[in-house]
């Protein structure tokens, strides 16, 4: 007997602020006008998605010294955002990005429940760490976190804030106009938190929200990124979107899930995905390397050839060879603001096999960067790209996908009028909501309300 | 007088002030009133659309670090009241989308949170709102507040610490802070130059980054780099306020705000907070800027003679103790607090932010009672004649101060 088919779990991943967006086209729209987001919420939503999903940055990304100007600039808040589209929106998760260096528990707590509060439970938090003292800079913490201790930071930022959203019951608000008991208990949000990073006290002033918590999402690929995620993750948003690296990944998270007492469907994996969708598979794949030009400028080649190299490449030529000159050692001191240039670990040997795939191929520094880092995850016609979807799915290499279009705010349109309608004839995706909140979507439980002990602060 | 325009310089700008379900502390006791709804996105919509309805220029809504009390530095154990409140900038921008023309003035706490983050979420707010943003700040003394951050110790003042040395220089200290944080978050709101954004294909910049700005704020209390994430809001500047009693708090609203709101209990008190918040514009060097001053009332209306102040005994009993305030406590008629409202504006006060005792009887009372009332005088607007705040509040959009060839107060195209 085969295994029955698994649900699939969509979302849309707002076009960010890298070369992935694509805004020189004449469909591009706004990044911070409202009417933006809420265009590509009412698609998601239409298209029974899980949720939206935004990311963030907290300062504009620098290389060479100067502001980085050929990728989008410039994002909304977060919260703020998410809040709004909850306003035109009825069933859609919204799941945002937050901080855990440069924000404060109390704060971030009281934000989270009171969106949970005004979308009807909805709402969902990627937890995030940030490295460096150039973000740093724009906040009263400043300074630094080692590497070794945004982890730590995190976890306890995220289990304060947990026991933030379970100091206050569930029935504490009594309201009863005649008796005029309003609280049930005058120490109704009390908390204690003593720790290594954060020691606070007090009430919170937020009751308990209709999810009890933000769904949690955790998106480092590091070790402590996995068990971060297996101890205290309810979905992870992860890179692997091919078959055999996401069969792996989803192995290795999945197994790590009982030691700390948890079951595999308690964590949902779901990797970020792009996807160009034509008429004809030919057609798609035509159109995706076109995508992937207009991803890749001859400029932004070079640009990205300098986070492995380290140096300052202006004088090159993208459409020539790769430079002779290796990468400078050390830190990485060009691109600043950017997580990915922390991935390079070996960068001369990195230069090394590009430049021994270039000499074989006969590609120049756009045509190899388009090579390396532009390919969509899913290309083909609707039907070729359900069926990708599905299998991948099916065999375990994903919970479902965080889509990434590169147009913003239609980038979504085609997808749900032509590929959704066929996953829900395949009976593997929803064709409405069972549920209001965003637990429901995923498939979640609702977290167990801890059982209030009220310890008073001294 | 009624029926004129003698007298009225110019209409009066009316907001009001939300706080769950009214200020008086048993108003969530009122037949009106729907205590179990404080948390949700209805209610507060269903509020504010209500403010628009009377075409108010804003409302604001109160916010703060910690559970509501009825001491002013510390926690009170009260059951028999509302507590528990969500963010007021969220409130804000889940009511944004379904609202058009009035302004939406968040209570922010500057003492422990970041101006960074303020800064890019009310400008945010001004994105969703297409340009009705504003904030109004507030400093925490509160030594429990402090604690739920435990980044700073502020000590614990009891009623009778709060007019010591030590209590005026945390106060003034708190305050200084508060203007630095107003200062950076009008920075990064400037920090970006309306046309940053020029995606030129030809060279494949998305932004003119010349037209980006660092801050580079140094202070005592942080510094910030800069530039914002976030583009330079619909309005330029979103609208600064903040409520403010006589001294320190003053200075504030001198150097810092586009409102200050005031609690006089009489004309010639009016008179003399104008008197005293224009010497404090003028000492910060800002005579010629508009500075809106705008007097606090807490408000119980009733169309029959004398049935507001009933309706206020029965509160009070309900809750206990007679309901004071900073503020005036009014309770009449429409037409009374229309006369009352007219002469503080005659001694100088530009609008009034009402505090309505329940929100379930007094906001209707204000929008479908008080408001007409002026319409009949001349005293108010009609319709709405501006999409925008700082349109309602007469502010032109202000020149963005890291680009000086800007012509000043030039419309938004």
């Amino acid at each position: 007997m085969s295994k029955p088919l698994k649900q699939i779990h969509l979302a849309a991943h707002f076009p960010g602020v890298n070369n992935t967006t694509v805004w020189s086209d004449p469909e591009a729209g706004s990044h911070i006008e409202f009417a933006s987001f809420a265009h590509f919420a009412r698609t998601a939503e239409r298209a029974k998605f899980d949720f939206l999903f935004l990311a963030e940055g907290l300062r504009l990304r620098e290389q060479g010294g100067k502001i980085y100007d050929l990728d989008v600039v410039g994002r909304p808040d977060t919260f703020t955002v998410l809040t709004a589209l909850a306003a035109v929106t009825d069933r859609l998760g919204l799941t945002g990005t937050i901080n855990s260096t440069f924000n404060e528990p109390y704060e971030v707590a009281r934000q989270f429940a009171s969106l949970d509060h005004l979308s009807g439970g909805r709402s969902a938090w990627n937890v995030v760490t940030s490295w460096d003292a150039f973000t740093g800079e724009n906040f009263r913490r400043g300074g630094f976190l080692p590497q070794d201790e945004r982890y730590s930071r995190a976890k306890e930022f995220l289990d304060t804030a947990t026991e933030l959203f379970d100091s206050w019951g569930a029935d504490e608000i009594v309201a009863d106009q005649e008796s005029g008991v309003f609280l049930k208990d005058a120490r109704a949000g009390a908390f204690v938190h003593e720790g290594q990073h954060f020691d606070i006290a007090g009430q919170f002033n937020v009751p308990r929200s209709p999810q009890g918590r933000p769904v949690i999402f955790q998106a480092g690929d590091s070790e402590e990124g996995r068990e971060f995620a297996a101890s205290s993750a309810d979905a992870i948003f992860s890179r692997y979107s091919t078959l055999e690296p996401g069969r792996e990944f989803y192995a290795d998270v999945k197994g790590r899930l009982a030691r700390h007492g948890r079951t595999p469907d308690q964590l949902l994996i779901l990797p970020a995905a792009t996807f160009v969708l034509a008429d004809t598979d030919a057609e798609a794949q035509e159109l995706a390397h076109e995508v992937r030009r207009q991803q890749v400028s001859g400029q932004t080649a070079l640009r990205y050839l300098e986070h492995v190299w380290n140096r300052d490449l202006s004088g090159y030529d993208p459409d020539g060879p790769l430079p002779e000159i290796d990468p400078a050692p050390g830190e990485n001191t060009v691109a600043r603001g950017r997580a990915s240039v922390r991935s390079h670990r070996d960068p001369l040997a990195i230069a090394r096999e590009w430049r021994e795939r270039a000499a074989a191929e006969k590609l120049s520094i756009r045509e190899l960067v388009i090579e390396t880092t532009g390919r969509q995850s899913f290309v083909g016609s609707p039907a070729t790209v359900a069926d990708t979807i599905d299998a991948l799915v099916q065999a375990d290499a994903a919970d479902g996908f965080i889509l990434v279009p590169h147009l913003t705010p239609g980038g979504l349109d085609a997808f749900a009028d032509t590929v959704v309608p066929l996953l829900q004839e395949r009976g593997v995706f929803r064709h409405d909501y069972t549920g209001t909140t965003l637990r429901d979507h995923l498939g979640l439980a609702e977290p167990a309300a801890a059982p209030v002990t009220r310890r008073v602060a001294s | 007088m009624t029926g004129s325009h003698e007298g009225h310089p110019s209409p009066l700008h009316l907001a009001v002030a939300l706080d769950g379900a009214g200020w008086h502390p048993a108003a969530w006791r009122e037949p009106g009133a729907r205590p179990r709804d404080l948390l949700t996105a209805g209610y507060w919509t269903d509020v504010v659309t209500e403010a628009e309805r009377g075409l108010l220029d804003f409302v604001t809504l109160e916010d703060g670090l910690s559970l509501q009390s009825s001491h002013r530095t510390q926690p009170d154990e009260r059951t028999d009241q509302v507590r528990g409140r969500l963010d007021a900038v969220l409130i804000a921008a889940r009511v944004a989308p379904l609202t058009r023309h009035i302004g939406l003035v968040p209570t922010v706490v500057a003492t422990h949170t970041e101006p960074f983050h303020l800064s890019k979420a009310i400008a945010t707010l001004d994105y969703v709102s297409t340009g009705r943003a504003g904030l109004r700040i507030r400093v925490s003394r509160r030594s429990h507040e402090a604690r739920h951050f435990g980044r700073r110790t502020i000590p614990r003042l009891g009623l009778d610490d709060l007019d010591t040395p030590a209590a005026h220089e945390l106060t003034a200290e708190l305050f200084a802070e508060a203007a630095d944080y107003v200062e950076v978050v009008r920075r990064l709101w400037d920090s970006w130059e309306d046309d940053a954004e020029i995606r030129d294909v030809a060279t494949g910049r998305f932004v003119d980054r010349d037209k980006l700005h660092y801050i580079d704020f140094e202070g005592q209390h942080f510094n910030v780099k800069g530039p914002s994430i976030t583009p330079r809001p619909p309005q330029g500047q979103p609208v600064v306020s903040a409520l403010a009693h006589p001294g320190v708090p003053f200075q504030l609203v001198g150097r810092s705000t586009d409102i200050g709101y005031v609690t006089p209990h009489d004309t010639g008190q009016a008179r003399a907070l104008v008197t005293d918040i224009r010497a404090a514009q003028a000492t910060a060097g800002r005579a010629e800027e508009p500075l809106h001053i705008f007097g606090d009332l807490v408000v119980f209306l009733d169309d029959a003679p004398g049935a507001a102040a009933s309706r206020k005994e029965r509160l009070d009993t309900l809750a206990g103790r007679p309901y004071t305030s900073d503020a005036k406590v009014f309770t009449g008629t429409p037409g009374q607090l229309a006369d009352l409202l007219l002469e503080w504006q005659r001694a100088g006060l530009s609008g009034f932010r009402l505090r309505p005792g329940a929100i379930g009887h007094d906001l209707e009372a204000i929008t479908r009672g008080l408001v007409p009332e002026l319409q009949r005088r001349g005293a108010f607007r009609t319709a709405y004649e501006s999409g925008t705040l700082r349109g309602l509040l007469g502010l032109p959009r202000p020149a963005n101060r890291y680009a000086p060839s800007e012509p000043e107060g030039s419309p938004r195209p």
